[in-house]
């Protein structure tokens, strides 16, 4: 994938020269090793920044919420698929943007990898598949294939699925990938058990609400756990009201999340609130049949109603 | 100073009497990183870590914590009054705070502890808290401190300093405080031990600095108006996950909280990085995007305390906002950013 920085500095320059969009969106270099940051370019000569490596794990579809310029931005298959909810859901106009498709491979847990060391990791570079990572206790090639993060794992859509120009031919998605194993262990749980891992999953959140806010769907200009009038719910560190907010955030996602991973990538403390969000995932293909951002023309379920639902209270 | 050391083969014990007298605080893994926490019974604090991954400030500033609690059943003689509620504000100590940490509580303490306002809650827990320091000779790459006023052996904020000499301890004996923990723990055993190249040798291994040497001269309005803000802040989400993180952000909000007639009335924490924390009852909000947030974080720390206390910037360097923001905004770069900024070499201005 680090190929693509030809073509889309190419593409970018271009789009920005021709006047086609006034800002492209994309990462630049960060400070810290596998740590890319989101910028954007204004001019052609911004273009030179932008980087494109497997640590652009970042859903920039968060980016386009609400913005009114013409905007080109660079699109893994999740991103594009939050683009289209975004399309969907009219927080931005499919003509004010031009999506520069990035078709994926994976990006790579960098909290697995620096479990993999004993002390801080130094540099990570990338080379056909491998990552060289240099650690103060030395130096390791490994797979990128087995440090994906979680989410793309189980990606069943790399390539986006929409785009206006591609900086790299489509790549074959995975086959066979089981995306739900984890929720099934959790769904045959007794209650109890059940109970005891939920506990324990959010036992660390310290309620910063990265996971909230790295979400691109999370856009509502007042969440509920700041309304006050009336007041949802606590806002301690109160364990009750602390799963309240992930369970009904969780909710608010459901039918529309893309399981791009950008929550549990952001959270300061490790915590995989995927669980809930996968959950609702697989219960909208079991229930609607239905995954969320593939097709613009298409209302997630939870906000449309269809004359032969099978349901009577509905009717 | 004194040195004393410790031999490791006696140190559960001395925990042992010390939790007599103290309730005992230190660093505990939980999952993939540590963080303080009470210690339990025989629980030992465990010293296998570079810092916590959230900072000790909680040791005085909890995230939530109860002021008041009232009931609202006109039956009861004191209803619609608020009562303070029992608090333990018995001796504690802090071991294994790093020394980043300690220093913090002395710019907090700027704040919170001052002739004319005290915050009694702080106030209490921080006077009844000794603090046990582990100096750090393995930083982190992000650790910054030797730059923002404070140190791998940094003494200021802390009572004893400990510095780990593989089967022992060395013990630097700074305050009255840390003179009777070292008589409760029963540690006697004084040696003409110098840490002085061990200190060296571990602020050599700081690899990382910041500039702030331009900041006091600059006036706040031209920072303020800096061109760099809206790229600086495009990238930031606006979580609260470098202010939670830091030792050294102060912010709280008061909430009421009932169930049925009974209610608390309580603290938590919060962050100048959210939208809420500036919106007022008309519905006006003076910080109303992520620019004007980013710009009030950094000005707070890098500029506005600065200018008040004229006493360093609001930053020890821990370097925890740089490792935790999910987007990698850096301090480091928005500091040499302020710290160069030359107001008469740009002409365009954010709102
Ligand atoms: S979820 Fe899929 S498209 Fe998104 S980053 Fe992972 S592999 Fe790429
Ligand atoms: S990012 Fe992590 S710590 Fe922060 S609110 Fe979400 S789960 Fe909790
Ligand atoms: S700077 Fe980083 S950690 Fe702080 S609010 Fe912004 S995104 Fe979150
Ligand atoms: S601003 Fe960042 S580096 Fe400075 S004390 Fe706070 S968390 Fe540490």
């Amino acid at each position: 994938m680090v190929g693509y920085i030809d073509k889309i500095k190419e593409i970018s320059e271009r789009l920005l020269k021709e006047g086609t969009v006034e800002m492209v969106i994309g990462f630049q270099k960060g400070t810290l090793p596998m740590m890319n940051t989101p910028c954007f370019a204004k001019t052609p000569e911004d273009v030179g920044n932008f980087v494109w490596d497997s640590h652009c794990g970042i859903n920039l579809a968060n980016y386009l919420t609400d913005r009114k310029e013409k905007i080109g931005v660079i699109a893994k298959g999740c991103d594009s698929r939050s683009i289209v909810t975004h399309i969907t859901e009219n927080k931005i106009k499919r003509e004010q943007i031009f999506v520069i498709g990035a078709p994926c491979k994976g990006m790579m847990d960098r909290h697995k990898i620096a479990s993999l060391f004993e002390t801080e990791i130094r540099s990570v570079a990338e080379n056909d598949g491998k990552l060289i990572v240099t650690a103060g206790d030395g130096e390791k090639t490994l797979e990128k294939a087995d440090l994906l993060q979680k989410n793309c794992a189980v990606c069943a859509h790399r390539n986006p699925v929409i785009h206006d120009e591609l900086a790299a031919d489509p790549v074959e998605d995975q086959k066979d990938v089981d995306r739900y194993a984890d929720v099934r262990e959790i769904e045959t749980m007794p209650p109890a058990e059940k109970w005891d891992y939920f506990d324990d999953l959010f036992s660390a959140c310290i309620r910063c609400y990265a996971c909230r806010n790295a979400c691109p769907l999370c856009y509502c200009p007042t969440c509920f756990v700041d309304e006050s009038q009336p007041q949802w719910v606590g806002k301690s560190t109160d364990p009750i009201d602390t799963k309240t907010f992930h369970f009904l955030r969780a909710y608010h996602c459901a039918g529309r999340c893309t399981d791009c991973g950008s929550c549990e990538r952001a959270c300061p403390m490790g915590i995989n609130m995927r669980m809930l969000t996968k959950k609702l995932e697989k219960d909208c293909i079991d229930a609607f049949g239905w995954e969320p951002g593939l097709d613009l023309n298409q209302r997630p379920p939870l906000d449309t109603y269809k004359m032969d639902d099978p349901e009577d209270f509905i009717k | 100073m004194k040195v004393i050391k410790i031999d490791k083969k006696d140190w559960a014990d001395s925990l042992g009497k010390l939790s007599g007298p103290y309730r005992l605080f230190g660093p505990v893994r939980d999952k993939d990183f540590h963080n303080f926490k009470e210690l339990g019974n025989d629980e030992q604090p465990d010293f296998n870590f570079q810092n916590t991954r959230v900072s000790a400030k909680s040791m005085v500033l909890p995230q939530s914590e109860t002021l008041f609690t009232y009931s609202l059943d006109e039956k009861e003689p004191d209803h619609h009054q608020m009562r303070e509620p029992e608090k333990n504000y018995s001796p504690r100590a802090v071991l294994g705070i790093r020394p980043c940490d300690a220093k913090a509580f002395l710019l907090v303490k700027r704040n919170f502890d001052t002739p004319e306002y005290k915050d009694p809650y702080w106030v209490r827990a921080y006077e009844a808290s000794t603090f046990v320091g582990l100096a750090c000779d393995d930083p982190c790459s992000t650790c910054f401190c030797t730059s923002a006023g404070c140190g791998p052996f940094h003494e200021e904020g802390l009572d004893l300093l400990l510095v780990d000499a593989g089967d022992h301890f060395l013990a630097k004996v700074l305050t009255q405080k840390g003179k009777n923990l070292v008589q409760a723990a029963g540690w006697g055993v004084e040696t003409n031990a110098d840490v002085e190249l061990m200190k060296r040798t571990a602020e050599s291994r700081i690899a990382s600095a910041i500039s702030t040497e331009q900041l006091k001269g600059k006036a706040a309005t031209d920072l303020y108006h800096a061109p760099f803000w809206e790229e600086a802040a495009f990238a930031c989400i606006n979580c609260g996950t470098c202010t939670y993180s830091c030792p050294t952000c102060w912010c709280f909000d008061i909430q009421d909280e009932n169930h049925g007639n009974a209610g608390v009335r309580m603290r938590n924490w919060d962050s100048c990085m959210y939208p809420l924390f500036t919106l007022h009852g008309s519905g006006h909000n003076p910080r109303e995007t992520k620019i004007h947030r980013v710009r009030q974080r950094f000005m707070h720390k890098l500029k506005y305390y600065l200018d008040k206390y004229d006493a360093g910037i609001q930053c020890v360097g821990c370097g925890r906002c740089i490792r935790l923001c999910p987007v990698n905004i850096d301090i480091r770069n928005i500091c040499e950013l302020m710290n160069s900024h030359d107001p008469g070499a740009c002409t365009c201005q954010v709102a």
